[in-house]
């Protein structure tokens, strides 16, 4: 039982990274109906940032306190997402608004492509050692182990989804954003500004993928240029998975999928006597993204309709 | 002075007599080129342009998907990965069959046409950026059961892939090797080429016949409006799942052709990075375009090489070492080409003359 | 007037163009045949190549091992080697595969093409085994320093030759440390799903069983993971006493923190590919007590060792990374076989190479009836202190 118990957590700290990061895609998504590939590379590049500031300062302040230079680097990152997420729209994607949908979805393959190289050239080929930010000291709760770390991603996700969810509903922006979304022409009669609201939109999406991007890396103390492809392509299934444009969809459908992940990889084998095995980790993920999107492509939350296509 | 040259072409291609001696020079080129080749810059590049044509071939069927149905496939290198296995196992010690190529090329067509299908027909509602995902997802999973079906029945050796496999060899004459003929030198890369570019030529042929035939207008109809396709009468759902089997057939031909000419096969020639190239050679020669596409192909296979062989040293002259490493080149080159040519030309480097009309009125 | 200038231009033409061919002639005739030395003496020119990763995330390994064969070489050339009657000088041509099978081919290729001698490569099992087939073809010697995965010299072919112990040798060693030496016999296997994890996991597998271990559970993860705890958690709920990881560097780093916070206490054993600086910085504090092989003994271990050593920081300026002294003994091993034939032609010295007793820097270099080196030995390492610690070498060459 406290092996089940850990599995769950195990899923539920995976799933909430895919859930912050699926926000991030089903945003741009519900806006403009684009899949935003290069959604990943911005994750990783907030990582790769965090982690550079991170050495820099430790290296140059020597006496402030780690929490200091936590923050400003998390800061930075936050910073740098947000502008190139504001470059990438302005560039590759605004010219192409009302081309026909495989131009936009091609740059961002394209532009994915890119960023992910651009990176690797800057910070190398190498794994990166991403520096220990809270104690490692596992807690035992019933038997299955947490850590600090994974508490606070636990936490600062469910935290920042919240606070994403207000932003949406509550606020004037958040209510430009619905109304963009439903029909960008007749926002834009209301007075709404088109272009702004979309470009806020990538900016909200790239900050909490850089966040998404640190806790990552400090959870697994890794960080690489091709670290944001196949989280960012996980993070999309959850978004499709809960219901593409609908952002309560998109946490529902990362702590779903983070929980199929883990308890798929740990019983899998059992299950079928051995046959199948833990290898057929990501095959889950993408078994799970072709039968929601042929069976049901609204997701479990969603009201949109693939149709419109 | 162009304006001149340009009528002056358009009168010879009126005369008949000048378009055969036109396609005689183009035919000699061809049949000398990997000698040229040979004696100017060495064995290695008949090599490349050998892979080279086996991209081509990939990015002709690709169009099929891309460019005349405009079904946006991100996992096409998976039918590529079929057919290469299909061939792998069966002529390679493996399970100790050695089928011969005749016997062999049709089942690896059929099998990844088998497998075109079986992608198709789920995906048939789904449209646009939804299939482009679907096809991604399919072809990683492809990639990792081939990577995995070694265990616990052990079928294509898992990740250390299938080892000598069987060349082709016509009438007793083993392809791989080098043989003597009217007195000329024959290596194995040459004869491959001259196999290969038969194939790419007669893949040509076949994608402009399919282009102008009933079906080829069915593909183009449906790219353009699918809805005013269906109630025009054509019977969609047979013609798509038509272009995933044909565009997997080419796939599966390439991928047999790559495992006999490699002599050997593992996953990792079959990543999504490999679909994305496919797409890239597609994209930059112009979607839809036969020609077209075959230069993309040509050019995006070849080029790497050409910066790989000189890009490294200048950097080494300029810098003193290698700064960005020619692989990550040619990946920041196949990301900003994507990129830049969607912006700038999307109809790509050489479009076709229809598509080009069309965008033109687009943009009017 | 006008015509007579013309007839000179065009004579004086044909003579510049024609001398320009056959000088050119001439240099690529020197090039490729002979050169003349410092002092007046014609020698004869050898070319040796070399494949190995020069860009890419290895390419430090792949240099190093140039600098090993380029080692190797100058050495020869300063003892002014007689080969069939005729001085020679030998010349490196070297070659960056990528660590990409595909590419290993063409540069294959390329080194063939070369009119090489003899090749030292590739490093990468991945792509040393699609090459063989081109230098097997093209028949010239091949002698890999650091590939190490079994089917490389399973193929029958008569050109194909190592210096190092391969993964069936370094499973086989693994499996019975684990059993024997760690007295384990609940024993969990991971591999990553590569050529080289799933290679060194069998072997380990194989010989663990046959030294009386069980192994309760084979899992499987890829290198593009980082999060490991549903494979881990699995393993702790069958309680196993020790854990085998077929895994490079960048997977093991993190498994390890993840085995320990997860409290699961077994031991931890595993290949080449961990035994790194990199797998403890990544592990950090979780690395301690880990278990890891490497073929071959430690530089220091080694008959000719610190000698080499200082060589190489003399030539380079730089540290030993990891595969050059089998490099150099691998080109060295080559040269001798040219040598002893007296002959840089294939077909003569093959059979030579096949025979020969080298005395290198990491041991004695003799090969099997397959072209593995007879007797390679492997290395065991623990992690004390933040720092691996050697252990025993079990087999050896001489």
């Amino acid at each position: 039982m406290d092996i089940l118990l850990q599995q769950i957590l195990n899923g539920l700290v995976l799933g909430s990274v895919y859930a912050l990061v699926a926000l991030g895609y089903t945003m741009v998504y519900g806006i403009l109906g684009l899949i935003n590939f290069a959604h990943g590379e911005v994750v990783m590049i907030g990582a790769m940032i965090a982690l550079a500031v991170m050495t820099l300062l430790t290296g140059t302040m020597v006496g402030v306190p780690p929490v200091v230079i936590v923050s400003l680097a998390i800061a930075a990152a936050i910073a740098v997402c947000m502008a190139l997420a504001y470059a990438i729209e302005r560039v590759a994607y605004r010219p192409l608004r009302n081309a026909p949908r495989l131009a936009p979805l091609i740059t961002a393959i394209g532009m994915s492509i890119l960023l992910q190289n651009v990176a690797m050239v800057i910070w190398g080929r190498q794994y990166k050692t991403f520096p220990q930010l809270f104690s490692t000291q596992p807690h035992t709760i019933a038997g299955a182990t947490i850590t600090d770390l994974q508490i606070v991603i636990i936490v600062v996700s469910a935290a920042l989804m919240v606070g994403l969810l207000a932003l949406v509903n509550f606020t004037r922006l958040g209510r430009a954003m619905r109304a963009t979304s439903e029909n960008k022409t007749i926002a834009g009669l209301m007075g709404v500004n088109v272009d702004k609201i979309i470009s806020a939109t990538f900016v909200i999406g790239a900050a909490l993928g850089a966040v998404a991007g640190v806790l990552v890396a400090a959870n697994y103390s890794i960080a690489h240029y091709s670290m944001g492809f196949m989280l960012g392509l996980k993070a999309f299934t959850a978004a499709v998975l809960g219901g593409i444009g609908n952002l309560g969809g998109a946490v529902l459908g990362g702590l779903l999928l983070g929980l199929i992940e883990s308890i798929g990889a740990g019983y899998i084998g059992d299950v079928t006597g051995g046959f199948l095995g833990s290898h057929y980790q990501d095959v889950f993920a993408f078994l799970v993204l072709i039968l929601v999107l042929v069976f049901r492509p609204t997701g479990i939350m969603g009201e949109r309709v693939a149709e419109r296509a | 002075m162009i304006k001149a040259f340009q009528s002056r072409l358009r009168q010879l291609k009126k005369d008949r007599r000048a378009v055969w001696v036109g396609y005689a020079l183009i035919g000699v080129a061809l049949a000398v080129l990997p000698f040229a080749v040979d004696g100017g810059f060495g064995r290695t590049w008949v090599r490349i342009v050998d892979f080279a044509l086996i991209y081509a071939m990939l990015a002709l069927g690709l169009n099929i998907v891309v460019g005349f149905a405009g079904l946006l496939d991100l996992g096409y290198i998976a039918f590529y990965a079929v057919g290469a296995y299909t061939w792998a196992l069966l002529a390679s010690p493996q399970f100790g069959l050695h089928l011969p190529f005749w016997a062999i090329l049709p089942i690896g067509a059929g099998v990844a046409a088998f497998f075109g299908v079986l992608l198709g027909a789920p995906t048939l509602r789904l449209r646009g950026d939804y299939l482009a995902i679907v096809t991604l997802g399919f072809g990683e999973i492809i990639r990792i059961f081939l990577n995995n079906l070694d265990h616990p029945i052990n079928i294509t050796n898992g990740p250390i892939g299938i080892n000598k496999i069987d060349p082709i060899s016509i009438a007793g004459v083993d392809l791989t090797r080098t043989h003597e003929f009217l007195g000329l030198e024959f290596a194995g890369t040459h004869l491959y080429y001259y196999v290969l570019l038969g194939l790419v030529m007669l893949s040509m042929f076949i994608c402009v016949r399919l282009e102008d035939s009933r079906v080829g207008r069915a593909w183009i109809a449906i790219r353009e409006d699918e809805v005013a396709a269906q109630s025009m009468g054509i019977n969609t759902r047979n013609v798509k799942l038509l272009a995933f089997a044909m565009g997997a057939t080419f796939g599966g031909v390439a991928g047999g052709l790559f495992a006999s000419f490699q002599g050997f096969v593992s996953p990792e020639s079959f990543i999504l990075l490999e679909s994305i190239m496919v797409l890239c050679m597609v994209v930059l020669g112009g979607m839809g375009h036969v020609a077209g596409v075959v230069v993309g192909a040509l050019l995006l296979a070849v080029l790497p090489e050409i910066l790989r062989s000189t890009a490294s040293p200048i950097q080494e002259q300029l810098f003193g070492k290698v700064l960005v490493d020619p692989e990550s080149l040619r990946m920041l080159l196949f990301g900003l080409a994507l990129i830049l040519v969607m912006l700038i030309r999307p109809t790509g480097l050489w479009p076709s003359p229809i598509r080009k009309r069309e965008f033109a009125s687009e943009a009017t | 007037m006008k015509l007579k200038s013309l007839q000179v231009f065009f004579r004086n033409a044909f003579v510049a163009v024609l001398g320009i061919s056959l000088l050119s002639l001439l240099a690529a005739c020197g090039e490729s045949e002979e050169t003349t030395s410092e002092d007046g003496e014609v020698l004869r020119v050898v070319r040796i190549g070399h494949v190995g990763p020069l860009t890419g995330p290895i390419a430090h390994l792949g240099k190093d091992n140039e600098n090993g064969v380029k080692l190797a070489l100058e050495e020869a050339n300063a003892a002014g080697l007689v080969i069939g009657g005729k001085k020679t000088r030998f010349e490196m041509v070297s070659e960056d595969d990528e660590g990409n099978p595909q590419k290993g081919t063409v540069v294959a290729q390329k080194i063939v093409d070369a009119d090489v001698a003899g090749v030292i490569g590739h490093l990468n099992s991945g792509t040393t085994i699609p090459a063989s087939k081109i230098y097997f073809d093209a028949g010239i010697a091949q002698i890999s320093p650091s590939a190490t995965n079994v089917d490389y010299t399973k193929q029958g072919y008569k050109t194909a030759f190592r210096v190092m112990a391969n993964d069936a040798q370094q499973g086989a060693v693994l499996g019975d440390f684990a059993v024997k030496k760690l007295n384990a016999k609940r024993i969990a296997v991971i591999d990553d799903r590569s050529a080289y994890g799933k290679g060194l996991a069998d072997q380990f597998e194989i010989a663990a069983k046959a030294a009386g271990g069980e192994v309760i559970t084979r899992e499987f993860t890829d290198m593009t993971k980082t999060d490991f705890t549903a494979i881990l958690t699995r393993i702790k709920g069958m309680s196993p006493e020790l854990v085998f990881c077929g895994c490079l560097d960048s997977q093991t780093g993190p498994m390890m923190k993840q085995f320990r916070n997860l409290g699961l206490m077994a031991i931890f054993l595993s290949g080449d590919g961990s035994q790194t600086k990199q797998f403890l910085t990544l592990a950090g504090d979780s690395a301690e007590g880990a278990y890891a092989s490497s073929p071959g003994v430690p530089l220091d271990k080694m008959p000719g060792g610190p000698a080499f050593t200082e060589k190489y920081k003399d030539t380079f300026k730089q540290e030993i990374q990891l595969y050059a002294p089998y490099a150099y003994d691998a080109a060295n091993t080559l040269i001798a076989a040219i040598q002893q034939a007296d002959s840089t032609d294939p077909e003569v010295y093959l059979p030579i190479l096949a025979n020969i007793q080298h005395e290198g820097v990491s041991g004695n270099v003799r090969f099997d009836e397959k072209g593995d080196i007879k007797g390679g030995s492997i290395s065991l390492y623990k992690v004390a202190d933040g720092e691996w610690e050697y252990i025993e070498t079990v087999g050896g060459g001489s």
